[in-house]
């Protein structure tokens, strides 16, 4: 595993139940037991650094999960503490953008937090440029695509996240300072893809090169 | 040995305890009141990762109206969220009810993947004291307990020593406590954690690499209770150390 991949050596949070589509398909649940009600404040999670995997490695996939989710997503590097910002402020506070593939096993329930399903090793791609502020512009505007085997299998509209970019920083920076080098991932869109040990995953922006294209190929894991 | 690592004469410094003194790298030997106190952990070249258990303790699990989890419940935490013994935490305005939980730390030793329990212990370095804050009412029910309840800043004092293996013969067997100004508030043992150490690196090796200076909190027996601005709260384990923390508003 190369631990060097182009992210700064800060923490890595992801946030759950940010795209409009997968807020929609667990809106009906919301209000049910253990969740009892729609959730406030942004929901995060940490990719813990044995997670990283740089683009073009091979991705071990557990012999007890014969498919993973792919989380393809838009990772804001942080360039300047955020300490309670504004949104109108809060982009200023991003030094570049990266594209990753933030893989889960799949699961039915948001209750407890995801370890055992988001933290395996390698289970977080990462793409393979830190595109600039000026490359990317608004970030919200662009569209994930995603491939397998060469197939597009979903694209991701980061138009559609009930909370864009700077609006998530501003957030998150309410209760907690985001560091120099510390990455928050945008959100998933629904329906993520499955796929297996074997496949090659692709995620690029459309229309956007300065991000590159990031690839990993997913593996059975060696006993 | 008792490691501390602290801010003194303008720079960053490794220390040992010595004879209620600190011995500084360079060999200077300075009084605690000297210093600024850090958490006791080496830099490490990625981000340090710091998995924090829920309801390890029977009572605990109790005292919140749960019953005791099968398997670990865990959670985790962002390096940003520590800080040094002597240091002040933050109470957010209009909260409440925020408490401490007092917390035997695993400092991870050398990369654990896949290890069994036997072969636990040789992944340990040593041990330090966490003070595990949270903020209740901004618990929900989505990836519970959320960060925004466990993942502040100032909100996880950590230290003041990290005690190296050899001084702790088990870590299965040190008493625990917690003073706010002075007063007993929490008396636990750790011999009664539900998912002991052993147990521990086994479960989360079998699944993610732990890393030298990776952190594991291993969860606050019974006893918590609101803690306000000024109140000075002190969690103490037995051959580990006494962290001192003072509350204060934003």
């Amino acid at each position: 595993m190369n631990r060097r991949p182009v992210l700064a050596a800060g923490t890595v949070y992801g946030v759950l139940l940010n795209s409009k589509d997968e807020w929609v398909a667990w809106a009906g649940q919301m209000g049910e037991a253990p969740y009892k009600a729609a959730p406030k404040a942004p929901v995060l999670y940490v990719k813990t650094a044995n997670t990283w995997s740089a683009c073009g490695a091979a991705i071990a996939v557990p012999a007890r999960a014969p498919q993973v989710e792919i989380g393809a997503s838009l990772a804001l590097v942080i360039g300047t503490p955020t300490h309670q910002v504004s949104p109108q402020s809060a982009l200023q506070h991003v030094a570049g953008y990266v594209l990753v593939n933030d893989l889960s096993l799949p699961h039915t329930s948001y209750y407890r937090p995801p370890v055992k399903y988001k933290n395996l090793d390698g289970f977080l791609g990462i793409g393979p440029r830190c595109a600039t502020p000026t490359e990317v512009g608004d970030p919200n505007r662009l569209r994930l695509e995603v491939r397998i085997d060469g197939h597009l299998q979903q694209t991701v509209d980061l138009g559609q996240m009930l909370r864009p970019a700077a609006q998530l920083i501003a957030d998150v920076s309410a209760f907690m300072t985001l560091r120099h080098g510390d990455v928050l991932l945008l959100g998933l869109g629904a329906h993520r893809p499955l796929a297996h040990a074997g496949q090659r995953i692709e995620i690029c922006a459309a229309g956007l090169d300065a991000l590159g294209v990031l690839t990993n190929t997913l593996v059975e894991e060696t006993p | 040995m008792k490691h501390a690592r602290v801010a003194y004469d303008g720079a960053i410094h490794d220390a040992i305890e010595c004879d209620g003194r600190l011995l500084l790298a360079d060999g200077r030997l300075v009084d605690f009141d000297a210093v600024t106190w850090l958490p006791p952990l080496a830099p490490v070249p990625w981000p340090r990762t710091v998995l924090a258990l829920g309801l390890n303790y029977a009572d605990h699990a109790k005292e919140l109206a749960f019953k005791a989890p099968e398997e670990p419940l865990v959670f985790i935490k962002g390096e940003g969220s520590l800080i040094g013994h002597r240091a002040h935490t933050v109470r957010p305005a209009g909260v409440d009810y925020m408490h401490y939980e007092c917390e035997l730390a695993v400092v991870i030793g050398k990369a654990a993947k896949k290890v069994k329990r036997d072969d636990a212990y040789d992944f340990v370095a040593g041990y330090t004291v966490a003070n595990d804050y949270a903020i209740r009412d901004y618990l929900e029910n989505w990836y519970r307990p959320n960060l925004r309840v466990k993942n502040r800043d100032t909100c996880t004092p950590l230290g003041p020593w990290r005690v190296d293996t050899a001084d702790v013969p088990n870590p299965m067997n040190l008493a625990l406590q917690t003073t706010v100004n002075g007063k007993v508030t929490q008396a636990g043992h750790t011999r009664d954690m539900i998912f002991d150490v052993p147990y521990l690196i086994e479960y989360f090796s079998s699944f993610m690499t732990l890393n030298p200076g990776d952190l594991i909190l291993t969860g606050t027996p019974d006893g918590i209770v609101d803690c306000r601005p000024g109140d000075v709260v002190v969690t103490e384990i037995e051959n580990i150390g006494a962290l001192v923390n003072t509350i204060r508003t934003p």
